[in-house]
């Protein structure tokens, strides 16, 4: 029942086309005949010509870019790289590395908990997500900014109990700390959400099987459930961590030196729109480009077993079609 | 409950019953199945077959009843007068003497074949990884899937992900194997790899209950049969007995059906 209709996956081309399969003639099929013969891939100018028109609309739309006085590029290579910018970029990924980390981490806990057999820890998970998806992240900032006003002080003790140390609420919570916590709480609500979806996509009789074998049930959630509820969870996930990059710019409320605020400083300073607009643009581009390019070969990775052949990294898929490219062309009519 | 002796059977089940909302699958299940032997359960489906393999796995929890494995209680812990039911820890331990075979295999689809069979006892057992490895190559070898190591799952053929399946239940050293129509899922041609395999584990002694539509397999192999019917067990005995001349007219019934 071995199925051999492998890729012709020689690299030496001196070895011609392989046996191309498909032109067997009934009774007379003579397999070293066919073997001489020239293999022609299908040919697809549709394809071809809805391809070319898309790439004549890029075109056109580059060309405006370039020509149009009022992108004003001059402006933007002067302060696409300044000191300012690039210090800027740094507080952004600090915000979006904390409020990645906090938020996935408390959004594991809180998964866990609304998955968990205890109907206390179930209706609190339930209420904490219900709570911080209700409020907007910009007032959920605000308020964490302004808690010094709620709570002068703060300590650690026992509950309703005495206490061990307190501290002054202003000096532990400044601006930043301020906006990783109010970033990474909103965020802990949503990736909550999103990795209890995808533990229970996980089909049941993979928990089954591993509580037949009496595999502990830590284990069974991490080596067995959590590695496969990974493929639903990663897409999702990569989105947030996006969205929160990008939605590190609403703490320029606070007064944050993050990218967003940092090119509204320079354009309130010099009057230049447009460019340093497009300044931010592009490094928010750049960075979620690179984001998404981890987030292909990390999802690649969880997706091992998932198929029979692994899907090709997208070099080796270039590779392919350019040795497919050289080996057709020419020769054939 | 009666006393469990040096001779008693390797399984014991007692008056079990089972209800999903309305409908009782179980009603009042009494089976007993001697060390080294392989007894076959028939049934129509609906009768109960799979509930009662779950059931003696602790995977199904009972409304009533007791099972017993080489003496040892169940999902419970007799104390005096009392039964203490167990925890979930206590129970995952139990289960690692009861080797369980799906009908649709349940291996870990990212883990490599290799992983699936040696995750078990490292994890569950505590046993060395070298050693968990080396016993689990030799079970490759046993099901004829050396050259299978490396592979992932969906990357085998049905009826060598099922000898993976038997392999990994078999990696436990399980004092009793369950299957739960182990080649229900699989195409015909493929159906015949798999019963060598479970032969081939009865001749060796291992005591085994096996829920099957395959007659010709019962009849070769089975020391007792066992035929089900609404949640009940109808009768039981030796193949040449049970398949050749039924007592009972729901047995004649189900038997010229499937014949």
């Amino acid at each position: 029942m071995t199925v051999t209709t492998r890729a012709p996956s020689r690299s030496a081309p001196a070895s011609g086309p392989g046996a191309g399969p498909g032109a067997g003639l009934g009774a007379g099929l003579d397999a070293a005949e066919l073997e001489g013969l020239r293999t022609v891939p299908a040919r697809h100018p549709w394809r071809w010509a809805a391809g070319l028109a898309a790439l004549v609309l890029l075109v056109q739309f580059l060309h405006g870019l370039a020509t149009n006085p009022g992108w004003d590029w001059a402006t933007f290579r002067l302060y696409f790289t300044a000191d300012t910018i690039l210090q800027a970029i740094g507080r952004t990924l600090e915000l979006t590395g904390y409020g990645t980390v906090l938020g996935f981490a408390l959004g594991a806990v809180v998964a866990a908990m609304r998955l968990s057999r205890s109907a206390i820890l179930q209706t609190l998970a339930w209420a904490y997500v219900w709570v911080f998806r209700s409020i907007p992240l910009i007032v959920q900032l605000v308020f964490w900014f302004n808690l010094s006003y709620l709570y002068k002080r703060f300590g650690f003790g026992i509950p309703f109990g005495p206490t061990f140390g307190e501290f002054e609420t202003v000096g532990v919570l400044g601006a930043l700390g301020a906006a990783v916590l109010g970033l990474g709480l909103h965020q802990a609500a949503f990736a909550a959400e999103i990795i209890r979806g995808g533990v229970v996509s996980v089909e049941a009789g993979q928990r089954e099987a591993a509580a037949a074998l009496g595999i502990p049930r830590w284990r069974q959630a991490w080596r067995i459930v959590l590695p496969q509820a990974m493929r639903g969870i990663l897409p999702a996930a990569a989105n947030e961590v996006i969205s929160l990059l990008k939605g590190t710019s609403v703490v320029y409320v606070m007064a944050i030196g993050e990218l967003f605020y940092q090119a509204q400083v320079i354009y309130g300073r010099t009057g230049r729109v447009v460019p340093l607009l497009m300044v931010a643009t592009v490094w928010y581009v750049v960075l979620t480009t690179v984001l998404s390019i981890g987030q292909y070969y990390v999802e690649r990775y969880f997706a091992r077993g998932a198929r029979r052949t692994p899907p090709p990294t997208p070099l080796q898929r270039l590779r392919a079609f350019a040795r497919t490219r050289t080996s057709t062309s020419g020769g054939t009519p | 409950m009666t006393t469990l002796t040096e001779a008693a059977p390797m399984v014991q089940v007692r008056g079990l019953h089972k209800s999903f909302g309305r409908l009782e699958v179980l009603r009042g299940v009494d089976l007993d199945v001697p060390a080294g032997s392989v007894t076959v359960v028939l049934g129509p489906s609906g009768s109960g077959k799979s509930t009662l393999l779950r059931a003696i796995n602790h995977l199904e929890k009972l409304d009533r009843g007791y099972v017993a494995i080489d003496g040892e209680l169940i999902g419970y812990r007799r104390s005096g007068d009392r039964l203490y039911e167990l925890k979930e820890r206590e129970v995952l331990r139990q289960r690692t003497g009861i080797g369980f075979v799906f009908q649709n295999f349940n291996l870990f689809p990212h883990l490599t074949v290799l992983e699936n069979l040696v995750e078990a006892p490292i994890a569950a057992l505590g046993r060395p990884r070298a050693a968990a490895r080396a016993a689990a190559e030799a079970l490759l070898e046993r099901v004829g899937l050396a050259d299978k190591a490396t592979a992932y799952p969906r990357q085998l053929s049905g009826g060598q992900q099922q000898r993976v399946a038997i392999a990994r239940a078999l990696a436990l050293e399980p004092k009793v194997l369950l299957f739960d129509e182990p080649t229900s899922a699989l195409d015909p041609e493929l159906v015949g790899e798999v019963l060598d395999v479970i032969k081939d584990l009865a001749r060796s002694g291992t005591t085994m209950i096996v829920v099957t539509h395959e007659i010709g397999f019962a009849r070769e192999v089975a020391d007792t049969v066992v035929f089900m019917d609404g949640g009940a067990v109808v009768e039981q005995g030796p193949p040449a007995e049970v398949l050749d001349r039924p007592r009972h007219e729901r047995t004649r019934a189900f038997l010229a059906k499937v014949l």
